[in-house]
């Protein structure tokens, strides 16, 4: 139960020690600077007050050391709570290997959640206790921010790309999830709660819901509907082979017919989708329609959900294809969960 | 400062300074006002400016702050809250903390700081008080038909295709304005270049001098970028041309880049003010040279630097690369450490010095205390594992209102209180005054403290309901700021009332040195009777001919 007047916010996640650390220290530097000046000044005013209406101030300059000692302290102060501050950010960035891809998808005024599973929440996010859980970010309208304060992380989530960030929830309640960029009249409606139970409770959650199919089924599904399969298909050659395979693509080195070589991210298989002549894969013609207006945010990452699930097979795709799956298959390498490589500007329609 | 000569001379009594010719009874009527070229009349033209949008913006954070008294939307829709905070964004940093200082401080008395009869560009000065008001009006005209609701930020795509309130008038407004900022950054550089007064070497100019100049570059080199961000907005919402809207093959984070390439460097432009301005109240106040003048005059320049290169730590959670953070992280760290050596040469300027208590003071040592807790927050917020977690939460709003409104409106009050007698040639009353400046200085506190708490709880920014266990500080905090209203108010009343009914001053009431104060006051239109000729460095208060004036020296009330 939360207090109705916290001085202190709640800590859930394996995160949260670090920020705190980093905040209690930050504010004794801070107390201590500010007791320090505002000591000097009392100090001074007392000691120094003006006597009578003629009197002036010595002409005393205080010593060089003096002057560089109080440089140097507050820079190498600053230095250390850099390196500090910047080791938890970048794990903040780096998942771990066995962490599990959530799905949240920003609109004017809701967060639209999938599980791997396939069970999806408007604006409410049950996570299991100690699980570690990658959030997948994308927005449909305009930019809004993904933000647990229990937690401590926040990330915006952009239009026209994925962004992500991990955490791992280390202790079970019910807490807030807010939107933090503002995005329009109902902003500060744009709440939530993060429901984090004990594996056991959670399991039993997800056998209560109507799952339907999970992501990667449903992706399956609409990599057949949608046609995917006639051109991207494993195996097939001669005329069949218009598109490279998909096996084993995601997350290796793709060599482009500009000779440039691009990682297969997420951002890069969404662009590929709705931008399809901007990437071509090297030994193919850019024959492939977008199909931008006819997925939705959220089909779009089934999709890749699916393509990531196509693990490298015996036989390797048709010749041609410059992609060879040759690479390893993990899910992100940390550079390609951030790096904004695609939605520059150009490219338009 | 010494002078060759003033006739008349400077200590002339109360009784019959006013009779003297001076720049306010040179010539009577309206016309005289807005058509002068005198910088001092144009300073005071641009003080009743400021002030009016000050009072603009203040009402809306008025507003902003009863909403927020109960954690339910109970007063306002939420289009008009958000609407409120736009145009107090808005209006504050536009059109009052981004000229306030340069405008009317720095054109009253950057020619009278160097001995110099006018700024270089005369009528250039008037036109930008002109564009300012056109800038204004354009705003106050978006505001009155119905505002803007994209926060002051104006983030795309939400500005460009998302809202339909008067973004582009706003923008207009805003894109006007930024050509009166220019003229007048412009003005500073050619005339401090230019005008200085025989021996006034570069390091014998008041720290005031060499503040306004790092902010004349700054305002010089980054407000075109402003321009032309706002001008592309505007180009995307007319004629839908894929520039920062992802849908039509933009990039939204490309505006955050252009947008915070000048509104970072702005904030050096609304903060270097108020310390040049501290810089010459503590030196009078402790009749003491600034320790370290040299480190504090180039302090200013590497923060104007600096200043350039930190955009980015706007953008830690908006998708920006991890490498590029790091690297504004570091250099955002690097910032700090001028201001930082800046408080510590004021703090060490009072040891061994006179200090007395008259009402400038007071504002100038509250600005220390409080520049002193937002600059900390600043160094905090620029950590950036730290970052994620209050980045666009009530934190970062106590960060930059500490820093702008501590910093920047405790350097325009402080410098007001200094210079009135200098404007005016009046004094104002005493204990009124100290008053003010006390209730400024806890309003302030109550009103924005609280909001680190609050940040650090996970209150995000520009909510207009929120979780009822925010209540209590933020009724903390609405309380504060109607002291710190009634703190501002008194002022505002009391200047005003001593126009006409205030004690003469005299021509130097604090037995200030500097070439200001050795010239009437009021001044007469052409500042210097004869032009002053400058031997040695400002703040030399152990002088004879100083020691003479001291006996001078009046207390307020």
């Amino acid at each position: 139960m939360r207090s109705s007047f916290p001085l202190f916010p709640d800590s859930a996640s394996t995160h949260a020690g670090t920020v705190d650390a980093i905040f209690i220290i930050w504010s004794l530097v801070s107390i201590f600077f500010t007791a320090l000046i505002a000591g000097l000044i009392v100090y001074f005013m007392a000691r120094y007050r003006r006597r009578h209406s003629e009197e002036v101030g010595a002409n005393e300059e205080v010593s060089v050391w003096l002057e560089i000692a109080w440089s140097v302290i507050p820079l190498a102060i600053c230095l250390a709570m850099f390196v500090w501050g910047t080791r938890s950010f970048f794990d903040l960035y780096r998942p771990p290997a066995d962490a599990v891809e959530y799905t949240a998808i920003g609109r004017q005024w809701m967060w639209k959640i999938q599980h791997p599973e396939g069970q999806r929440e408007i604006d409410t996010l049950h996570v299991p206790v100690g699980q570690s859980i990658k959030m997948k970010l994308a927005s449909e309208d305009v930019i809004h921010s993904f933000y647990i304060p229990a937690f401590r992380i926040k990330q915006d989530a952009v239009p026209g790309r994925y962004t992500s960030i991990w955490f791992r929830a280390s202790k079970p309640g019910v807490y807030h999830l807010f939107c933090a960029e503002y995005c329009g009249a109902e902003h500060s409606r744009m709440i939530g709660s993060v429901i984090v139970m004990e594996p056991r409770d959670y399991q039993n959650w997800l056998a209560g819901g109507s799952a339907g199919k999970s992501m990667v089924a449903s992706g399956g599904d609409l990599f057949q509907s949608l046609a995917c399969v006639t051109c991207h298909r494993a195996g097939a050659t001669g005329r069949l082979a218009r598109g490279p395979a998909l096996e084993g693509v995601f997350g290796s080195p793709v060599k482009l017919v500009d000779g440039r070589t691009v990682i297969a991210d997420d951002n890069y298989v969404r662009e590929s989708i709705l931008n399809p002549t901007a990437k071509v894969v090297a030994g193919w013609d850019p024959v492939m329609p977008t199909f931008q207006g006819q997925v939705t945010e959220e089909q779009l990452s089934q999709l890749i959900a699916y393509v990531r699930s196509l693990g490298p097979i015996g036989s390797a795709p048709a010749g041609g294809t410059g992609g060879t799956p040759a690479g390893t298959t993990t899910a992100d390498s940390p550079s390609a969960a951030t790096t904004p490589q695609t939605a520059g500007p150009g490219a338009p329609q | 400062m010494n002078t060759t000569a003033a006739a008349p001379p400077v200590t002339t009594t109360a009784e019959t300074a006013f009779r003297r010719p001076n720049y306010l009874n040179a010539a009577y009527g309206v016309r005289s006002w807005l058509l002068t070229r005198d910088h001092k009349r144009i300073a005071i033209l641009y003080l009743i400016s400021v002030t009016t949008f000050f009072a603009i913006g203040s009402l809306f954070a008025l507003l902003i702050r009863l909403e927020l008294l109960t954690p339910e939307g109970d007063l306002f829709q939420p289009d008009t809250y958000n609407r409120l905070f736009t145009m107090h964004g808005v209006v504050m940093v536009f059109f009052f903390l981004i000229p306030a200082i340069p405008a009317v401080l720095g054109n009253f008395l950057v020619p009278l700081m160097i001995g110099a009869k006018d700024l270089a560009f005369p009528k250039l000065n008037l036109a930008s008080w002109y564009v300012y008001n056109l800038g204004g009006i354009f705003t106050l005209w978006a505001i009155i038909h119905g505002g803007v609701d994209t926060g002051w930020t104006f983030y795309t795509p939400f500005s460009t295709h998302y809202s339909n309130t008067y973004v582009i008038a706003t923008a207009l407004g805003i894109f006007i304005n930024g050509f009166s900022t220019i003229f007048t950054g412009l003005n500073f550089i050619v005339t401090i270049h230019r005008m200085r007064a025989p021996g006034l070497t570069w390091f014998r100019l008041p720290l005031f001098i060499w503040a306004t100049y790092a902010t004349s570059v700054i305002i010089v080199l980054g407000t075109p970028v402003i321009a032309i961000t706002l001008l592309l907005v505007a180009v995307e919402k007319t004629f839908h041309l894929g520039i920062f809207d992802p849908a039509l093959g933009g990039d939204p984070v490309l505006f955050q880049h252009m947008f915070w390439f000048y509104s970072h460097p702005a904030v050096y432009i609304m903060i270097l003010p108020a310390m040049g301005v501290e810089s010459e109240l503590i030196a009078a106040f402790a009749r003491k040279r600034i320790v370290g003048y040299k480190v504090v005059a180039f302090a200013s320049i590497a923060i104007a630097v600096l200043g350039f290169l930190v955009w980015g730590h706007h953008m830690f959670v908006a998708g920006e690369s991890i490498y590029a953070a790091t690297i504004f992280s570091v250099l955002s760290m690097l910032v700090a450490i001028p201001s930082a050596v800046k408080v510590f040469n004021w703090t060490a300027t009072l040891y061994q010095g006179s200090i007395s208590f008259q009402t400038p003071m007071l504002y100038a040592l509250g600005f220390i205390g409080l520049f002193t807790l937002g600059g900390l927050t600043g160094v905090m917020v620029a950590t950036l594992g730290f970052d994620v977690h209050v980045h666009d939460t009530y934190f970062v709003v106590a960060h930059f209102h500490y820093i702008m409104v501590g910093g920047t409106i405790m350097g325009y009050l402080g410098g007001l209180h200094y210079w009135w007698p200098k404007i005016s040639g009046k004094l104002y009353p005493a204990f009124l005054s100290k008053l003010a400046a006390l209730l400024v200085f806890v309003g302030f506190n109550l009103t924005f403290f609280p909001q680190f708490i609050l940040g650090y709880l996970g209150m995000p920014r520009r909510y207009w309901s929120y979780p009822p266990e925010f209540q209590v500080l933020n009724v903390l905090s609405t309380a504060g700021a109607s002291i710190l209203g009634v703190g501002y108010l008194l002022p505002l009343c009391y200047f005003i009332w001593s126009m006409r009914y205030g004690k003469d001053s005299g021509d130097n009431p604090w037995g200030a040195v500097g070439l200001e104060w050795d010239t009437t006051s009021p001044p007469p239109t052409e500042n210097f009777y004869t032009t002053p000729v400058v031997t040695h460095g400002p703040y030399e208060y152990n002088r004879e001919e100083v020691h003479n004036r001291m006996s001078q020296e009046v207390t307020l009330g």
